[in-house]
């Protein structure tokens, strides 16, 4: 059969069972569009690239599955670099194709061309420039292949415009043969660090357990709370592994490290065995390298064996899916005596629980607590990146894995709302919430044209302190209140303008109206922004400051740890 | 500490950006590298002698295999590798010095390529440590141009781990 080279990518794509898309069309772009109007997956048209890179990222974390990204050469492309780093950082798989001019003019600095190949290159897991329609079959492949294995990641492939509408025979074929060799082979299950680790567990006096993304992206969760529940082990999970282990089990510590629970910090200091599973020792959960738990025999599971010993030494590596390990822990399991630990523990968590004051003001601590009220834990809760993003963290108790969605190692304000719309297009039947800063809202806000495009009726909450926030706290704490271009005092009003892009905007001013405005919003039949004007000053606690160790935790303001 | 990166690599287009956009994006301090075929014609071989810590060193290697067109790295610690280096320089050369300086290019082992009124170009190859000594052998004369190759490298064959050649 004769087929250009888009309709080969296309085939390619729907065999991969390739079920969403996300994008906006150009010049260099537009002959694979033309035949994208044939495909069987729905394609939604954004307002911005970085917002279908957000989407697709998004959409992916909640189903575990990929979607493809498009865009244009040039300017479209470059929009896309911000996602595409975004989800290298998180290991989240996406595959982005984006449209280059003709083979013939590379290099030439035509219209619209930009190296989007090279610029790739470092916010990739791989890429590729098609040069010869007859590579476009075995490099889709490869593309989402590679994607979705091992370690997931995004990937990039360019697309010259020629190519996409030259025409070769094309022959589908079950598996294509690939010229390279296998892929490298999954790692093998490694019985003797499982069993140093069995022995390290059953020697223990005060072992605890921290979960990170692995966790949810190898569905270990279940195992983990078999592990965990059987062990008696406390559990930690990072941000990014929130969901991991159900937020209201009584052996669930929180997050650690910069603003993470006191007990969790505390246990990470006294432990004696720190079983890490699938989480990459980000230096804002170790805090100092040198402090950080140092009382501690460290074991570390890992997908990805260049994270074991790059900034942790680790003692017992065990090297695989965590998954797969975790199931073979629980089949030999002996643990140990730990009941001295478990007072521990169980006592910093009823003396240092999370908290904020009352003061008459909007507390966004408040209105996410009410949230969680409403949803039970039950919904997909997203955020932007700042003191929000950390609030959420700590207040939400998640009932499952891949409920929670958040810009983890790269920390991208405006992540929020397509990420939220990916994740609804991901599970219409869940309630998507997304908590909001009003510096990150207004990142991306153009997106409420493609919620009330397509009808994404999710839940914008925005904890609008007209601050950058983050940033605020930070000059608050270590400039001397000198607060340099972080203040929004003509911040917009961002309830008019939702209504203005037809999504129901409502402003919140008066704290007994947060909870009837979330009901309502919840009730809502579509796409709500709810703009709550909250405390301005409101810091996030507890805090490890930059560069210090856990063991410097600060609990609380200055003056409250003073009062108690 | 130095070490010498042995890295067996698809012959695509792209794959030296890929390897050479790891050291800088990590940080990670290249001293030379050297990339050329091998026995088989869909694989090149990339040659690169890198400075760290220990840790670091280990690390290079594990993200240098992550990569998706690499398909073997074999770190070789400095003495455990045939390492040579293709080195040509222009020395001043007066009429008055230029006997003695053949005369050392000799002791070097050095081929004389080319010779004006006043310099002599010649050619050396040989480990690290004969073409800094060669090199530092001319300074005195006054180099005026000089290219190096880098370092290219095979593991000594069956060698056990902790012999220690000599040169
Ligand atoms: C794209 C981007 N630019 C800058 C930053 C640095 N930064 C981190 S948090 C923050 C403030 C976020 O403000 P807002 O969204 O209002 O959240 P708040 O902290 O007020 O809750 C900034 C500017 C970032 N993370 N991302
Ligand atoms: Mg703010």
């Amino acid at each position: 059969m004769e087929l250009n080279g888009s309709q080969i990518m296309i085939e390619e794509l729907k065999a991969a069972g390739i079920e969403m898309a996300f994008g906006i069309p150009g010049g260099a772009i537009m002959p694979f569009y033309d035949e994208l109007l044939k495909a069987d997956f729905p394609h939604i048209l954004t307002r911005h690239e970085q917002g279908a890179a957000h989407m697709a990222d998004g959409y992916a974390r909640v189903s575990g599955k990929v979607a493809i990204v498009v865009t244009t050469s040039g300017p479209g492309a470059t929009n896309l670099i911000t996602g595409l780093a975004n989800a290298q950082m998180d290991s989240v798989p996406l595959v982005a194709i984006t449209g280059q001019v003709a083979t013939n003019m590379i290099g030439t600095d035509a219209f619209q061309e930009a190296d989007v190949y090279g610029c790739s290159i470092p916010v990739t897991k791989f890429n590729w420039l098609i040069k010869d329609v007859n590579e476009i079959q075995h490099v889709t492949r490869e593309a989402i292949r590679v994607a979705t294995t091992g370690r997931p990641g995004p990937v990039l492939i360019d697309f010259p415009k020629d190519i996409q509408i030259t025409n070769t025979v094309y022959t589908p074929r079950e598996s294509a043969e690939s010229p390279l060799p296998a892929p490298r082979e999954y790692p093998e299950l490694d019985t003797e660090g499982i069993d140093k680790l069995l022995a390290a567990i059953e020697r223990a006096e005060r072992p605890v357990i921290i979960g990170g993304a692995g966790i949810i992206k190898s569905g270990a969760s279940a195992e983990l709370a078999k592990f965990a529940k059987a062990a008696g082990i406390p559990v930690i999970n990072t941000l990014l592994g929130l969901g991991g282990f159900p937020g209201t089990n009584e052996l669930f510590l929180g997050m650690p490290g910069m603003h993470g629970t006191a007990y969790a910090n505390f246990a990470l200091c006294e432990c004696d065995l720190l079983i890490n599973l699938g989480a990459r020792f980000d230096d804002r959960v170790t805090g100092k390298v040198s402090s950080f738990c140092p009382k501690a025999t460290i074991a570390h599971v890992d997908i990805d064996d260049a994270e074991i010993d790059k900034r942790v030494h680790t003692h017992i590596p065990i090297l695989g899916n965590v998954r797969d390990v975790l199931s073979a822990l629980n089949e030999h399991l002996r643990p140990g005596d730990y009941d001295e630990w478990r007072q521990t523990w169980t006592d910093w968590k009823e003396n240092y629980p999370l908290q904020y004051d009352w003061d008459g003001s909007i507390k966004p601590q408040y209105v996410i607590d009410q949230i969680q009220e409403i949803t039970e834990g039950n919904g997909i809760y997203v955020t932007g990146v700042g003191q929000h993003q950390m609030w959420a963290a700590q207040f939400i108790r998640f009932n499952e894995p891949k409920t929670w969605v958040t810009s983890g190692g790269l920390g991208t304000m405006g992540f929020g709302l397509p990420a939220a719309i990916g994740a609804k297009f991901a599970r219409p039947e869940k309630d998507v919430w997304l908590i909001d800063g009003d510096g990150s809202f207004a990142m991306t806000l153009v997106e409420l044209a493609t919620a009330a495009t397509y009808n994404v009726p999710v839940k914008v909450a925005i904890l609008n302190n007209a601050y950058l926030g983050m940033v605020r706290q930070w000059q608050e704490l270590f400039f001397e209140k000198r607060y340099s271009h972080s203040h929004y005092p003509e911040n917009p009003d961002f309830g008019t303008i939702a209504e203005g892009y037809g999504v129901k905007g409502i402003n919140v001013t008066d704290v007994n109206e947060v909870r009837n405005s979330l009901e309502t919003a919840a009730e809502h039949d579509g796409p709500v922004v709810l703009n709550f004007l909250v405390n301005k000053e409101e810091n996030v606690w507890p805090m490890v400051p930059a560069g210090a160790g856990n063991d410097e935790m600060q609990l609380a303001p200055p003056s409250r740890e003073a009062k108690s | 500490m130095r070490q010498v990166y042995s890295i067996l690599v698809n012959n695509h287009a792209g794959v030296l950006s890929h390897v050479a956009g790891l050291f800088t994006r990590r940080g990670y301090n290249i001293e030379s590298i050297a990339a050329g075929p091998t026995e088989d014609t869909t694989i090149t071989r990339i040659v690169i002698v890198a400075i760290g810590e220990e840790n670091e060193l280990d690390q290079i290697a594990k993200q240098l295999r992550k990569l998706y067109d690499v398909r073997e790295v074999e770190q070789i610690s400095y003495n455990q590798a045939v390492t040579r280096e293709l080195v040509l320089a222009t020395i001043k050369a007066p009429i008055t010095k230029r006997s003695e300086i053949i005369q050392l290019a000799n002791a070097f082992g050095a081929q004389v390529i080319n010779m004006t009124d006043d310099t002599v170009t010649l050619e050396a190859s040989g480990n690290d440590h004969k073409v800094r000594t060669l090199l530092k052998a001319f300074e005195g004369y006054g180099i005026s141009q000089m290219a190096r190759t880098g370092m290219i490298s095979l593991p000594y064959d069956g060698m056990p781990e902790d012999w220690e050649p000599i040169a």
